[in-house]
């Protein structure tokens, strides 16, 4: 524990020492653009509202990399399973009776979001473990498969007027915002919040969470002493695919009240960052998803004084220092496996 | 052999792993020309000092001598142990299967002819130093396709090929047939012969008691004794456990005629029943269906599931037993998590309880339940997965593969005392070994598998004559039974 805080310090201290190189290069003055980003994010409350609302999709794309990963899978699905769950939250959210009061709106869009992402999820899990089809390779074309067939529909079915963007959902499935001066931060924290305490408790205290660990550390074993280690790691791969798909229905219920064509684009892919940041730990990824957050809005922010690439750059520097910090001081494959 | 030939190995060691003293100034002394054998328990540190001499370990303090030079053990690595003369041939297999024994030979060593590698010139080095040897073999044949003997006889000639000084063999035998290991002696006496010093680290003290020339026990990381040729094998084995060693139990009653079959394997050349409370052992060669047959009973064929009322003591404790990463209470609770588990939950307190209980049944060393299980020595990693397999509820059979491999003298006692009760309390017991030795200790039935059949068994006062080691050894390599 103690290594894995240190690890992440030194990633983050690593990464501003090369941003800093980077803006200078970039003929900028390092202090004052980091002045700039900090000041804008942390110091003034529409910032900070601004990095809890990028912060919140992070936290559940982040916990759908880190629950398989125990497990030994990788999941870089999120994108397409946070699509799917977006699309068929949306079309339930806007289906139902424009008078469903929020305590049976919410439930029943989050329950959609979930569905749609838990079995895109489970469809990776189970064509890896039934049919030996590398989870990565397949969730790559699953992502770009779903990316099509969502657009397609849209096109053909679901998009109003001339926009790519589905009907608008029904008052009652919206989640209001927090009211933190304009920003855009909602309610839908309170979901990551709890998906994280959740995520918590099943992997230190649950059956399932050491079922999955010592999935993850050694199959062979797990199998021998007579787990059913298919079925765990499907499930964990539809657990997975559930909380991508609560992101999804983070950008429909909490921000755009609809699918729209290139929703929540990437926030799939960046949560593979703030899970390894974070190394898998549920209460990691809350620090790890407000980092992330900070240098996306930051990134705005700054954009006048660097180009947007520079901080777009920093984020891969996190992730890659703090995999070459634990790999140097732990065994191999400790930055992944752990 | 000379009794005035010079010292060619001097070396002193001491080495720490975090907490764990592996080496306290252990100290061993060879002679060119002589077998010497390096005995103790698990952990007593014997492979350790071995691996400071030849380069894999580096050792916190000591000092080394090979061929009377000082070497700085600071500096001190396998290539320079090498270019002194030293080769070591490892417990398990170091050839690559899918190459064949001549590029095996020149990896790493690798001749240029015109810029190309040149495989003849080491097939036909590799083919010279067989046959001066009297070990002929082929230097085109695939490693893979060869038997573990085979490959390991072939290691010994390449190491042979480049140790002139010093050869090490960490525990050569565990994987051999008695012929073999007759075999795999005569050469080392051989090799010895010719001038090199042979160092022959192992459990087995019918083997020193056969070959060495000289005797060092190595007891928790320390020397304790240096014996000479002759010492009988009872003071040896006093030496290696720093008291009387435990007394070998015997076979339990057999069962009685009515007792119903609870492990049944039938299929063509293999027709195998065990009843409840009988022990059934399983020699033969390794690599003769013996895998096939334990996984197939221990539910670890492709697609089968495990029924949780056979124990299965797996041949490989660090692949299929452990999780090494895994804490000592993980990999007790490992399939038996239903017993500490409270609806979703873990209840600590049960966990507690079943880890102190089952550490303490097998004696596991030290009794840390938050010790990940890679810090155990190998012998308690076994003594992990017996415990957590034997305490299994309501088990009704056990399949135990090499149940005591590189186990030392007391773990081997405390396992074996496990199957016997196992079998007892009316479970059907299976043990499939390459030590005939462990097999008579336990066993009221033997067979012998050999390519893929069952060729032979041996039972009650037949397994007791005095030419059943013969008879088994027979079929091991292939001889039909007599009037079949």
């Amino acid at each position: 524990m103690r290594r894995e805080l240190e690890a992440a310090a030194i990633a983050l201290l690593a990464t501003m020492a090369a941003g800093s190189v980077l803006m200078v290069i970039a003929g900028a003055s390092p202090l004052e653009v980091w002045g700039t980003l900090l000041a804008e994010t942390l110091g003034d409350r529409y910032g900070a509202g601004q990095v809890l609302f990028r912060a919140t999709p992070l936290v559940l794309t982040g916990l759908a990399v880190a629950v398989p990963l125990r497990a030994g899978l990788v999941n870089i699905g999120g994108e397409g399973q946070m699509i799917a769950a977006a699309l068929a939250c949306a079309v339930v959210a806007a289906a139902i009776p424009v008078a469903t009061p929020a305590v049976l709106a919410l439930p029943l869009a989050l329950l959609a979001a979930a569905a749609a992402g838990g079995a895109v999820g489970a469809a990776t899990g189970a064509l890896r473990v039934h049919r030996g089809a590398h989870e990565v390779i397949v969730a790559i074309l699953l992502n770009a498969i779903i990316a099509g067939v969502a657009l397609w529909l849209g096109n053909e079915w679901l998009f109003v007027g001339d926009a790519t963007r589905t009907a608008t959902i029904v008052p009652g499935a919206r989640f209001a915002e927090l009211g933190i001066t304009g920003s855009s931060a909602s309610w839908s924290i309170l979901v990551a919040l709890g998906a994280a305490g959740a995520v918590g408790w099943i992997q230190t205290r649950s059956i399932t969470g050491y079922r999955w660990r010592m999935i993850g550390a050694n199959p062979e074993a797990a199998r021998a002493g007579g787990l059913a280690v298919a079925r765990e790691r499907v499930v964990a791969m539809a657990a997975a695919g559930a909380l991508a798909g609560l992101a999804g229905a983070h950008f429909v219920l909490g921000h755009k009240h609809a699918f729209e064509e290139g929703l929540g684009r990437n926030q799939g892919f960046i949560g593979i960052a703030v899970a390894l940041l974070a190394q898998g730990r549920a209460g990691g990824i809350l620090v790890s998803a407000l980092v992330f957050g900070m240098l996306a809005q930051g990134g705005l922010e700054v954009a006048e004084l660097v180009p947007k690439e520079v901080v777009d750059v920093l984020q891969a520097v996190v992730v890659l220092v703090a995999a070459a910090t634990l790999g140097r001081r732990g065994a191999p494959g400790a930055a992944v496996s752990s | 052999m000379s009794a005035t030939s010079e010292l060619v190995l001097a070396v002193r060691a001491s080495k720490r792993y975090g907490d764990c003293v592996a080496l306290r100034d252990a100290r061993l002394e060879v002679k060119g020309g002589t077998v010497h054998a390096v005995v103790g328990e698990n952990g007593a540190g014997k492979s350790t000092l071995l691996k400071v001499v030849y380069g894999l370990v580096r050792a916190d303090a000591g000092e080394l001598t090979l061929g009377g030079d000082r070497v700085d053990l600071a500096r001190h690595g396998v290539v320079a142990a090498q270019a002194k003369g030293v080769g070591m041939v490892h417990q398990h297999g170091m050839l690559v299967p899918t190459l064949s024994l001549a590029e095996n030979a020149a990896l790493g060593h690798e001749r240029l002819r015109h810029g190309l590698l040149d495989l003849a010139a080491a097939e036909r080095e590799l083919e010279a130093a067989a046959s001066a040897l009297e070990q002929p073999l082929d230097g085109g044949a695939l490693a893979g396709a060869l038997t573990v003997g085979e490959q390991q006889r072939a290691e010994i000639v390449m190491a042979v090929a480049r140790a002139r000084r010093v050869l090490i063999l960490d525990e050569p035998t565990a994987l051999l047939a008695p012929r073999e290991v007759d075999r795999l002696l005569a050469m080392l006496r051989m090799i010895a012969d010719a001038g090199c010093a042979v160092v022959l680290v192992t459990h087995k003290l019918d083997e020193v008691a056969a070959v060495a020339d000289a005797v060092t026990v190595l007891r928790a990381g320390a020397t304790v004794a240096e014996l000479p040729r002759g010492t009988p094998t009872q003071d040896v084995a006093r030496a290696m456990v720093g008291g009387e060693p435990p007394p070998p139990g015997a076979a339990p009653p057999p069962p009685a005629a009515g007792a119903p079959v609870v492990l049944a394997v039938r299929r063509p050349g293999v027709e195998l029943e065990v009843k409840a409370g009988e022990i059934v052992g399983i020699a033969g060669i390794e690599g003769n269906g013996q895998r096939e047959l334990v996984h197939g009973l221990a539910g670890l064929a492709p697609g089968a599931t495990r029924d949780p009322t056979v124990a299965h003591v797996a041949e490989d404790r660090q692949l299929h037993g452990l999780v090494l990463d895994g804490t000592l209470a993980d990999n007790v609770m490992l399939g038996r998590d239903a017993e500490v588990r409270r609806g979703w939950r873990i209840d600590r307190e049960r966990v507690r309880a079943l880890t102190e209980r089952s550490l303490a049944a097998l004696d596991v060393r030290p009794p840390a339940p938050a010790l990940p299980a890679r810090a155990l020595s190998g012998g308690n990693q076994q003594k992990l997965v017996v415990a957590r397999e034997l305490g299994r509820p309501g088990v009704r059979a056990v399949v135990a593969a090499q149940p005591t491999r590189g186990v030392d003298i007391a773990a081997q006692a405390v396992i074996h005392d496990r199957l016997r009760a196992a079998a007892e309390a009316g479970a059907a017991v299976l043990v499939v070994s390459a030590d005939l030795d462990e097999l008579f200790a336990l066993c009221h039935r033997v067979a012998v598998m050999h390519r893929g059949a069952i060729a032979g068994e041996l039972a009650g006062d037949e397994l007791r004559a005095p030419d059943a080691r013969a008879r088994l050894g027979a079929w091991m390599v292939g001889a039909r039974v007599e009037g079949a």
